[in-house]
């Protein structure tokens, strides 16, 4: 199914090629249609159709006319330039053709899929491939670039995505520098007492896990620390980063905690955050007996000495190691690295927003990481479920998709709530003994001997009322209801509106972005979805790779998920960065502008506009210069440049002008 | 002199339905990207846009504009990522200052104000370019067609006589003038 | 006849700025007028319309035509010297892009008589009379040429073999071209007579322009005491030098005025306006649209200004309506 003809003078021999995508290009689009047409176009000596061009018969069939009819340009339309532009570009190379001797036309995302008219769909794909036939004559051969990769990386987040991935690395002999916030890592994970479906204990398998990464030879771990900036490219990245001042020096403190003893504030005052405020904690602090690193911190809004400076500082006398540095100060460190892997996680939503559950406002109202805290061994209460006011409580409800699945609050899924309220069920009826109430919208259990554990909790009597909470309240309609907290919740099963008298209320929250996501996606030039996760380049096919090559996330920063997803991603994570690591090298779209110098006036007009001050004037010159290194490819100062002396490589001015003529000649 | 009809407001009375073309310069990473998801979830839109790519907005060149005009498009759609969000940092800001610009030039040359619009749309607003886009070709399809190559032509019909006259003579020829 | 080249010069809306840029050739005129004859020169010179009409086509070795295309006359004679003449050269700003007189682009022809027969401060004609391409008197029938609806360039008429930029063209351009002429040795057909590069690199002020300049306002010549040394645009002048041909040696700067663009663009730049405006305001100051626009705002006459030389060749042309 082919139109062939002989070639025409002065004008490229160009091959056109039409995917039929199994029917996902063919059922709207008239691919035969197309092809008839574009044999037409001037220049154009192969014309085809075939049913999967990007398959390997597709590929090949390309390449074998590059061969036999001496093509010289190659035009395919097909899917998005973003998923086959590659694939084709090597069809090319296969076929002997300089791979840049190709334009692709997408016919598939911008056409055939979003359009149900079938005669305008194809007026529209005959349009886009007349006007990269046009364009494509005037492409240029080029060469990919080649950059080194520096073999070290980054990793920004402590969590169990963070660390997993710094461990990967660094058991492959990668050198890794893994930046935490907090002064711990361990993230969200730390907090937990077990962890659904198989309950073991959080802290058993997480704390081997920390304390590899703070032992090992390759890894190099500044919690208390921030990224300030990050400049450079792929394989060749420059970070700074600021290590907040603990006031105690982490290089002699053996973590012994006898300065904490010797706090002048002989009884823990203050709310202690690690323990989501229901614990004390003295101004010099540890986390948790398992912080990795194992250093005391002071706060300084809560330490005598950093308010007033009038302390008697029995905390640094108690030290033998003379670990007290109370005029420390931040740091700014810089690092070169080639990749790096964002796991910086989620925070969980505010429960405050559903005024109507009552955080906040009944003390029997709590969120389940505050619970989460509660039913831990070391936790404030060592365990013991009890009420802010000391009683234990006899029954409990536990609301699901609070801040999750709802078109006020957040429209997605949180993925974990169901599996996590679960697991608080359970552990609550175990160290309580109380009856447990389960408000569900909709039970999501998917995930391996998840179900089982449903039905397991099915077992053990935990209630089940299918029904979105409408109300937590504390007016009482009957004596039963006294004193308690009544949930109102139509049963969608029973079909009838129930009220359940409970003593304390657990909110599933939902997971959220981290609240200066928005800022951390700009140091690190990737992007974020609507929601505020960070966006991954391709939801399904590079789930960890962002649009900044190089950069890569992992776990629940791009979306919520729960710890056995995290994990795996943050290992593909680590994986895409062995990748670029052990190829030495990446190779980059030729796609960089250059200064044409015998047309260059020198008036320094593009010099501003580079984001990366890849341009500089020549001063003996007296003209632009490009770094072709520095240039990433953006096309402004061609745009800009008023005597048109700036060029780049892909989108010269004469590839776009004729693109504009084709796409619009009729 | 009368006034020539060709310079009168253009009458929409096309005898065939119009249907607006639309040049769209798409940056990359963001709308491009944004196109993608909209194909990838089968959002339904109009047919009318054709998509440029450029891998930033910055890369448009004012000249681009006028020229999608000049070769008879009815609209030009140019999509950048949002303020703050480009992927090199502030190119489209670079191309909001300069596009303002172009606008005031666009009015005082009469192109109407629908015919060229600039959006931010970033790579997860696939419902925006949808939106956009059946915006967009409602807009130019009440202003009617554009049409440029059309009036060029109109145009430089009144030269037609002329040149008919000026060169219908016999060719004149004398040997010693020839060199 | 003469075995010297046959020389034709011929004015279409033009201010005569051109004709004197031929009479600066100052001596030098005496040694072109000896090398060639001239056969046609309205403002100097003796020749009717008949007397071209006579002559054999091709006879003329070079026209140089200058002024904009917008009446039939124009039109005609322009038409008439490509037939008569072996190498069209399209001399100046008016004749290259359409020059001042295709500033009348943005208007409509009705509009500008009516002010100028009607409307005008200056007008008194209550009869409303304007003139008419043909008329009687006594018994006799007077024609006169048409104003057409859009003023071009000559080449937007005629095909025409080279350019000579300039409003006028210097007295160095015009020699060197001649002596191209003359020599034979010529450049591709549509080359422009001057350097393919942009004015800075012949200004005097180019050194002390910023890299990194960035414009918060601009302003107009009038309003500022501007600085004799300094780059104009880092004064917040408009110069149009950056997006504009050199080969005038920047008299403009030199004469503490900024460029205005008479040269036109490089041989890469397809519309000079919409790439000035690419290169200055991607830079400006602000990030909000409505701060840009107030900087915008510092430039009261967009079309005016950018495209002061060349409106006939913006790539729209000319006002829509």
């Amino acid at each position: 199914m082919a139109e062939q003809k002989e070639h025409q003078n002065g004008i490229p021999r160009i091959g056109f090629y039409i995917c039929h995508c199994g029917s996902n290009i063919a059922s709207i689009i008239d691919v035969e249609d197309v092809r008839k047409y574009v044999a037409t176009l001037p220049g154009v000596v192969v014309s085809r159709d075939y049913k999967y061009m990007c398959s390997d018969p597709g590929q090949e069939l390309i390449a074998q006319d590059i061969r036999e009819h001496k093509l010289e340009r190659l035009v395919v339309s097909a899917c998005s330039p973003n998923l086959h532009e590659e694939t084709f570009r090597n069809a090319a190379a296969k076929g002997g053709l300089n791979s840049f001797y190709f334009q692709m036309v997408n016919i598939r995302e911008h056409a055939s899929w979003v359009h149900e008219d079938k005669a305008a769909a194809t007026r529209k794909a005959k349009d886009l491939a007349r006007a990269a036939v046009y364009r494509v004559r005037f492409h240029q051969a080029l060469e990919k670039r080649k950059v080194p990769v520096d073999p070290n990386v980054l990793v920004v987040g402590g969590g169990i995505a963070g660390i997993h991935a710094a461990l990967t690395l660094a058991n492959a002999g990668k050198k890794v520098t893994l930046v935490e916030r907090e002064a711990t890592i361990g993230g969200h994970m730390a907090l937990f007492d077990k962890t659904f479906p198989t309950m073991d204990c959080a802290a058993c398998i997480l704390t081997p896990k920390m304390s590899a990464v703070k032992s090992h030879p390759n890894i190099t771990l500044w919690t208390y620390s921030e990224v300030e900036k990050v400049e450079g490219y792929v394989g060749n990245y420059k970070v700074s980063v600021k290590r907040k001042p603990r006031y105690v020096n982490e290089d002699l403190c053996v973590g012994c905690m006898a300065c904490i003893d010797a706090c002048v504030f002989k009884e823990p005052k203050f709310p202690d955050k690690f323990n989501q405020g229901l614990g004390k904690r003295k101004p010099v602090y540890i986390d948790f007996p398992q912080a990795t690193p194992k250093v005391v911190l002071i706060d300084p809004a809560t330490c005598i000495q950093m308010k007033t400076g009038k302390c008697k500082k029995s905390c640094a006398d108690a030290c033998d190691r003379k670990a007290f540095d109370f005029n420390q100060q931040p740091e700014l460190k810089e690092i070169q690295v080639g990749t790096i892997v964002l796991a910086t996680g989620f925070k969980t939503y505010d429960a405050k927003r559903d005024a109507l559950y009552g955080y906040g406002r009944y003390p029997g109202v709590f969120t389940a990481l505050e619970i989460e805290r509660l039913v831990n061994a070391s936790g404030p209460t060592l365990g013991d479920v009890v009420l802010r006011d000391g009683r234990h409580p006899k029954a409990v409800g536990i609301i699901h998709c609070v801040g999750s699945r709802d078109e006020k609050t957040n429209k997605w899924c949180s993925r974990v709530c169901c599996m996590y309220s679960l697991k608080l069920a359970h552990l609550i009826k175990e160290h309580s003994g109380a009856e447990v109430y389960n408000f569900y919208i909709d039970m999501r259990t998917p995930g391996k001997g998840y179900e089982e554990f449903y039905d397991k909790l099915l077992a053990e009597g935990v209630h089940f009322i299918r029904g979105r909470v409408a109300e937590v309240t504390d007016w009482a309609m009957t004596p039963e209801e006294q004193g308690k907290l009544v949930l109102r919740v139509e049963d969608t099963l029973a079909g009838f509106v129930r009220r359940i008298p409970v003593d304390m209320v657990v909110l599933a929250t939902g997971m959220e972005a981290q609240a200066d996501a928005g800022e951390v996606r700009h140091k690190f030039n990737i992007g974020c979805g609507s929601e505020g996760f960070f966006q991954e380049r391709h939801p399904k096919l590079a789930p960890v790779n962002t649009f900044t090559d190089g950069i890569f996330i992992a776990g629940a920063c791009q979306g919520p998920r729960d710890i056995p997803d995290t994990v795996a991603q943050a290992g593909a994570a680590a994986a895409e960065a062995l990748v670029l690591i052990d190829a030495g090298h990446v190779e980059l779209e030729p796609n960089t502008a250059h200064v044409v110098e015998e047309e260059c006036c020198g008036c320094k007009s593009c010099v501003p506009l580079c984001p990366y001050s890849a341009i500089t004037l020549d001063e003996a010159k007296k003209k632009a210069v490009i770094n072709e290194v520095l240039c990433k490819g953006c096309g402004t100062c061609v745009a800009a440049c008023p005597s048109g002396s700036i060029r780049q490589n892909l989108f010269e001015d004469d590839e776009i002008f004729s693109e504009i003529e084709g796409v619009l000649a009729q | 002199m009368s006034e020539q009809p060709s310079m009168a407001p253009v009458v929409a009375a096309p005898a065939v339905a119009f249907e607006p073309r639309i040049v769209a310069f798409f940056c990359n990473w963001c709308t491009y990207t944004a196109a993608d998801l909209a194909g990838v979830s089968r959002l339904k839109y109009a047919p009318n846009v054709r998509v440029i790519r450029v891998m930033c907005s910055g890369r448009v060149d004012p000249q681009f504009v006028l020229e999608a005009f000049a070769k008879g498009a009815d609209g030009v759609l140019l999509g950048g990522c949002h303020p703050g969000d480009c992927h090199y940092a502030e190119g489209n800001y670079k191309t909001l200052r300069r596009m303002r610009m172009l606008i005031r030039m666009l009015k005082e040359l009469g192109i109407e104000d629908g015919r060229f619009r600039l959006e931010w749309i970033s790579g997860a607003e696939g419902d925006k370019v949808k939106a956009v886009v059946n915006e967009m070709t409602a807009q130019v399809r009440a202003l009617g067609p554009l049409d440029l190559p059309g009036k060029f032509k109109e145009w430089d019909r009144e030269m037609e006589d002329l040149e008919q006259h000026v060169n219908a003579s016999a060719p004149q020829q004398e040997e010693a003038h020839v060199r | 006849m003469s075995a010297k080249p046959q020389v034709a010069f011929y004015w279409c809306a033009s201010c005569g700025g051109c004709e004197e840029a031929v009479v600066d050739l100052a001596e030098d005129i005496l040694k072109v007028v000896e090398a060639v004859d001239i056969v046609l020169w309205p403002v100097a010179m003796d020749f009717k319309k008949a007397d071209i009409e006579a002559r054999p086509d091709k006879s003329i070795t070079v026209a140089f035509i200058n002024g904009a295309v917008r009446t039939s006359e124009q039109e005609e004679w322009a038409r008439l010297l490509r037939r008569k003449s072996q190498v069209v050269v399209s001399f100046g700003a008016c004749a290259n892009m359409g020059g001042i007189p295709a500033l009348a682009n943005q208007f409509r022809r009705e509009d500008l008589l009516k002010y100028i027969y009607e409307d005008g401060p200056g007008v008194d004609n209550p009869a409303k009379t304007r003139p008419q391409a043909s008329s009687q008197d006594e018994g006799r029938t007077l024609s006169l040429p048409e104003l057409r609806n859009v003023v071009r360039s000559l080449d937007q008429v005629i095909d025409v073999e080279f350019y000579l930029p300039g409003c006028p063209p210097t007295p160095k351009l015009i020699m060197a071209a001649v002596q191209a002429l003359l020599s034979g040795q010529l450049p591709p057909k549509g080359t422009v007579l001057s350097p393919d590069h942009a004015l800075c690199e012949e200004c005097a002020r180019k050194d002390s322009k910023p890299v990194d300049l960035a414009l918060a306002a601009f302003k107009r010549p009038h309003q500022i005491q501007i600085d004799p040394e300094k780059c104009l645009l880092a004064q917040g002048l408009v110069c149009m030098g950056p997006a504009t041909r050199a080969g005038c040696e920047a008299v403009c700067p030199a004469g503490n005025m900024p460029c205005t663009g008479c040269f036109g663009p490089s041989s890469r730049v397809k519309d000079q306006g919409a790439k000035f405006i690419s290169s200055v305001f991607s830079n400006i100051v602000p990030k909000e649209a409505k701060e840009i626009d107030a900087v915008l705002d510092g430039v009261p006459d967009p079309i005016g200004t950018f495209y002061r030389y060349g409106l006939s060749k913006c790539i729209l042309r000319r006002k829509l309506n």
